[in-house]
């Protein structure tokens, strides 16, 4: 029978045919713990009464969120963590590389086919290279790293088809957030998202991650792209027999097929303070902004960089506006620092601020204050999320970001 | 009777040809700086207290935000807000991550011979051009802010006499915290601290920097030097002249007098939890660390990133120790990035940070927790001054700061 | 067995996401109930205060959409919320809930129909009674429901290690 690449997905995993709604028991290939969970994640181990992780070469632990610290507390989780770590002898500890979800494929940890669980809802971004990968509490991960498996529903898969070329100033974020949009903030609840069509085929693995890493914000399970070469050539690995499987059948069955044509695509906002408040910039354009945001796991990666640059080169942010610059990783730094990008968006009046989630999880890095508007290329405008309630969040492009640096106003690049 | 270089300039501030320790002057004050620290506090006043408030002359305000940024609550921001309103609405010369502000002011304000308010104490920092500053509260400011004057006790001074040269591997910081242990944390209080002789003209502007921004933590009401040839070379590649060059005549009266061979200086450590209670650093080693900082107004130019690009080029942070490296404005972050510092740190394991205050002042980025011991260059190290009230802070060099970043513990450079 | 119990209902809307139920600069707190206060605080700073042990929550759909932090669930459930009945839940949150043993009761048009303040007799697996209307609520699948009756994932693992 004919199956989506995540019944196919979890079928190899589980040696046999699986269909939507079957409750199967995976067995893990990673497990991604990060330094807001760890601590809690230890605790509830150690009550579970397991004497030894099952397998620690597959866990992952991650400091980012608290990186740097803002707080006294702050340090309590790294040191939870190092304990953690001495205790049951996990060696994968990043303490200072970047924003966990940059680093699971970056530093060649996730695979195509691989199955990986996180303590952080945007542990879907792995699906940008035909992984399946989602986000769970600190209990299941506990549970997880005692046994090595977790139960799950095979999950329905939603198809999103895009055929062509985006226009210029149309990202792949900005395609993301049009199918949010369009399928509201819990549309795809429970299920797979999975992404196809000759547009994607074309997109840069950044961009796919950019796509993967917000499809929980429609409520996914996860959000898949089938491995291509590009793919592997990323992971570092060569493109086999075992990768091309990796891929839907012509006549899978979907809950539902999301068909778009790319010329069609406009640069967009998540306005406040819903995620699939979408709406044209063009429609928003003009609203006065304090604080222009650039980063996190969703837009924090040298292809965004490099199209801030493009638009601020020999140029300055606007007066009296901040630009916040937060690469997601070091890697991604040194490349910026290396080719030049970093000078320009520093010589602009960029602040630019340590690898780390930064602003996207509002412990710092540009907290904001009553009225004031910040334009971000992250993946959540909630209310409170950079500080107050009363801040409103606009989620868009890092081109989107730097043109409106640049006017102090949201303006379309 | 001669005059000191504290006496000349509140003399020449004050319209006067002559001024001696002890008098109060009614001085006209060339500039005036304040950071988010307290900014929003004076502004309040200024809208509350004040009937017919004004600005004696905008020109001379100069703001600065480098506290608390990018800001690290809701609370910080609006105190941000309320000064990036009041500065754009009063046409106010404004920073706002451009870096620390002493170091902003050093790159594109101070002019020897000028007297200067700055409501944060290290505002000291600007005698290594000369320049009177001190640190004054938001009511002194504001009232300075208002009128354009404000009074002065023309202080005392002690006399620092140089000589002789720093050996290879001992900087100014060593320098500095071996004369704060020597007068003690109050011994300068009300008093300038004056550096002068042959020795001085072997220290780098850095390094007088660095001497000048802690002489406050000997209490001193302000640090000057005298003007040479090092200094005027710093002015000129800014695009600056003086208002006027001060030495001390050679029949000023000093309170008191030092003759300090540098070649004598020692790397130093000033331990928990105050300035003056230094050792030599070899008493410390082994000292376990959680957090390393170089930065600050204090050893975030790029002569001390050079120090500590030095130490750790080839090695690496030890595991569990984060190392913060604040470059203290963004001329000296860019210099840093094209001579490949940045890069070294990082390569390192380092956390390379946006110019700001922050673990010096222990809020904002880099906060230790209960129970955690940093090394710093920061300016103080009093308890909880780095974050949790239940913390250690060791105050050294950019050599031994960074040097013990990579050992995990108290080290100094050359053992390393 | 039923175990029918009697509610007070706070009412909250759509898209009742993580961060409002608590926000992350809370997240870091040592203890669950030192987190309390702070639950719900950017949309109705008063709730958490006026919370008595036993009172339930009606809300819209989508609730707990946003992030994995299982701090959202545990401080729900240590205000002493003895279930959630909302139009549907994001799923996360959802499987974070069931670990922690917090009772969710997905119905589509209690939400509508309800007002804050009254009271609804809840017997779960079976029907919710508010205002003599009667509301059919689904049991859950067989696995979640063992991990509830186990009282949440911790004590499952406890029992599969031969603890308990």
């Amino acid at each position: 029978m004919a199956h989506t690449l995540i019944e196919k997905l979890i079928g190899n995993k589980v040696g046999k045919e699986v269909f939507p709604g079957d409750i199967v028991t995976v067995p893990v290939d990673w497990c991604m713990v990060d330094d807001i969970m760890v601590a809690f994640a230890a605790a509830k181990f150690e009550e579970m009464g397991f004497a030894k992780i099952w397998d620690p070469d597959k866990v992952v632990l991650i400091y980012d969120h608290f990186l740097p610290t803002t707080q006294a507390d702050d340090s309590r989780q790294f040191r939870a963590g190092n304990a953690f770590a001495d205790k049951y002898g996990l060696k994968n500890v990043h303490r200072t590389d970047g924003i966990c979800h940059q680093l699971m494929t970056e530093a060649g940890y996730v695979k195509p086919g691989d199955i990986a669980f996180g303590t952080d809802s945007h542990t879907t971004t792995y699906g940008c290279v035909g992984a399946f990968s989602t986000g769970i509490g600190y209990t299941e991960m506990a549970g997880i790293l005692g046994t090595g498996e977790l139960w799950m529903k095979v999950p329905e898969s939603i198809k999103v088809v895009i055929d062509g070329t985006l226009p210029s100033n149309v990202t792949s974020k900005d395609v993301i957030l049009r199918i949010i949009g369009d399928l509201t903030a819990s549309g795809a609840t429970y299920q797979s998202l999975e992404f196809s069509g000759s547009t994607v085929d074309n997109m840069t693995l950044a961009s796919r991650m950019t796509m993967s890493n917000m499809a929980v914000e429609a409520g996914a399970k996860c959000g898949i792209f089938a491995p291509d070469e590009k793919t592997c050539e990323y992971c570092n690995i060569p493109y086999t027999e075992k990768e091309k499987a990796l891929r839907p059948d012509a006549d899978a069955s979907y809950s539902r097929i999301l068909t778009y044509k790319a010329e069609d695509m406009v640069p967009v906002m998540a306005c406040p303070s819903l995620v699939d408040n979408i709406k044209p910039v063009s429609e928003v354009s003009g609203t006065k902004v304090d604080q222009v945001f650039l980063g996190s796991c969703t837009n924090g990666r040298l292809e965004d960089l490099h199209a801030a640059a493009e638009i601020l080169k020999d140029r300055h942010i606007a007066p009296y506006l901040k630009m916040i610059v937060t690469p997601a990783s070091v890697k991604i730094y040194r490349e910026a620092l290396a080719d030049g990008t970093l000078g320009i968006l520093s010589d602009a009046g960029a602040i630019i601020t340590t690898p780390g989630c930064g602003l996207c999880c509002g412990r710092g890095g540009g907290i904001l204050c009553d009225n004031e508007v910040v334009v971000a290329t992250n993946n959540r405008n909630f209310l409170g999320r950079m500080g107050t309630s009363k801040v409103k969040i606009y989620l868009a492009s890092p081109k989107t970001a730097a043109m409106t640096a640049l006017t102090g106003v949201i303006t379309e690049a | 009777m001669g005059m000191t270089i504290a006496e000349k300039i509140i003399a020449c501030a004050a319209g006067k040809t002559e001024v001696h320790a002890g008098d109060i002057e009614t001085v006209t004050l060339d500039r005036l700086m304040s950071n988010d620290g307290t900014t929003h506090l004076t502004i309040d006043m200024f809208n509350n207290k004040i009937k017919h408030p004004r600005i004696a002359d905008t020109s001379k305000l100069v703001w600065i935000v480098d506290h608390n940024i990018p800001a690290d609550s809701p609370k910080t921001a609006a105190s941000q807000k309320k000064m990036r309103d009041f500065a754009r609405e009063h046409g106010i010369t404004f920073y706002e991550g451009e870096g620390v502000c002493h170091q902003v002011m050093m790159e594109n304000h101070v002019r020897p011979g000028e007297l200067i308010f700055g409501a944060d104490s290290h505002t000291c920092a600007y005698g290594a051009l000369g320049a009177f500053g001190t640190g004054v509260g938001c009511t002194d400011y504001l009232y300075a802010m208002v009128t354009g004057t404000s009074w002065l006790l023309v202080p005392e001074t002690i006399r620092f006499n140089l000589t002789g040269k720093l050996p290879e591997g001992v900087y100014a910081r060593d320098l500095i915290l071996t004369i704060i242990g020597k007068i003690s944390a109050n011994g300068a209080n009300y008093r300038a601290m004056e550096f002068a002789g042959e020795g001085l003209h072997t220290l780098t502007m850095a390094d007088r920097i660095s001497i000048c921004n802690l002489c406050v933590e000997a209490g001193a009401k302000t640090a000057l030097m005298e003007v040479d040839d090092v200094a005027m070379e710093y002015l000129t590649a800014h695009g600056r002249t003086p208002k006027a060059t001060f030495a001390s005549d050679p029949d000023a009266v000093f309170a008191e007098t030092y003759d300090i061979d540098l070649s004598t200086i020692r790397p130093i450590v000033a331990k928990p939890h105050f300035v003056d209670n230094v050792v030599p650093a070899d008493e410390c080693l082994g000292v376990k660390i959680d957090e390393a900082f170089l930065g600050s107004c204090n050893n975030g130019r790029i002569e001390d990133l050079r120090v500590g690009a030095a130490v750790i080029k080839g090695k690496k942070v030890a595991p569990k120790v984060r190392f913060l490296v604040v470059p203290a404005s963004r001329s000296v972050y860019k210099q840093a990035m094209e001579e490949g510092l940045l890069d070294i740190f990082m390569e390192s394991g380092a956390i390379v940070m946006n110019p700001n205050c922050s673990v010096c002042w222990g809020a904002c980025q880099g906060v230790i927790g209960e129970g955690e011991t940093l090394i710093s260059t920061g300016t103080r190290n009093f308890k909880g001054r780095a974050g949790h009230k239940d913390s250690f802070v060791y105050l050294a060099s950019a050599a031994t700061v960074t040097a013990s970043a990579v050992a995990g513990e108290i080290m100094t450079a050359d053992k390393l | 067995m039923e175990n029918t119990f009697t509610a007070k209902i706070w009412v909250l809307g759509d898209d009742i996401d993580t961060d409002i139920i608590l926000p992350t600069e809370y997240l870091a707190l040592k203890t669950v109930e030192d987190m309390k206060p702070y639950a719900f605080s950017p949309l109705r700073p008063e709730l958490a205060g006026l919370i008595q042990p036993g009172d339930m929550i009606v809300a819209g759909k989508n609730f707990g959409c946003g992030s994995s932090r299982e701090q959202a669930p545990e401080v729900v459930k240590a205000l002493g919320i003895s279930c959630v009945v909302a139009k549907s839940y994001a799923r996360i949150f959802f499987r974070n809930a069931i670990n922690n043993g917090l009772l969710l009761i997905e119905n589509a048009d209690l939400y509508d129909e309800v007002t804050e303040g009254g009271t609804a007799e809840v017997t779960p697996g079976k029907d919710i009674i508010y205002n003599g209307k009667t509301y059919e609520i689904a049991s859950l699948p067989a696995n979640l429901m063992e991990i509830l009756n186990a009282g949440g994932l911790v004590k499952a693992m406890r029992k599969r290690n031969g603890l308990d």
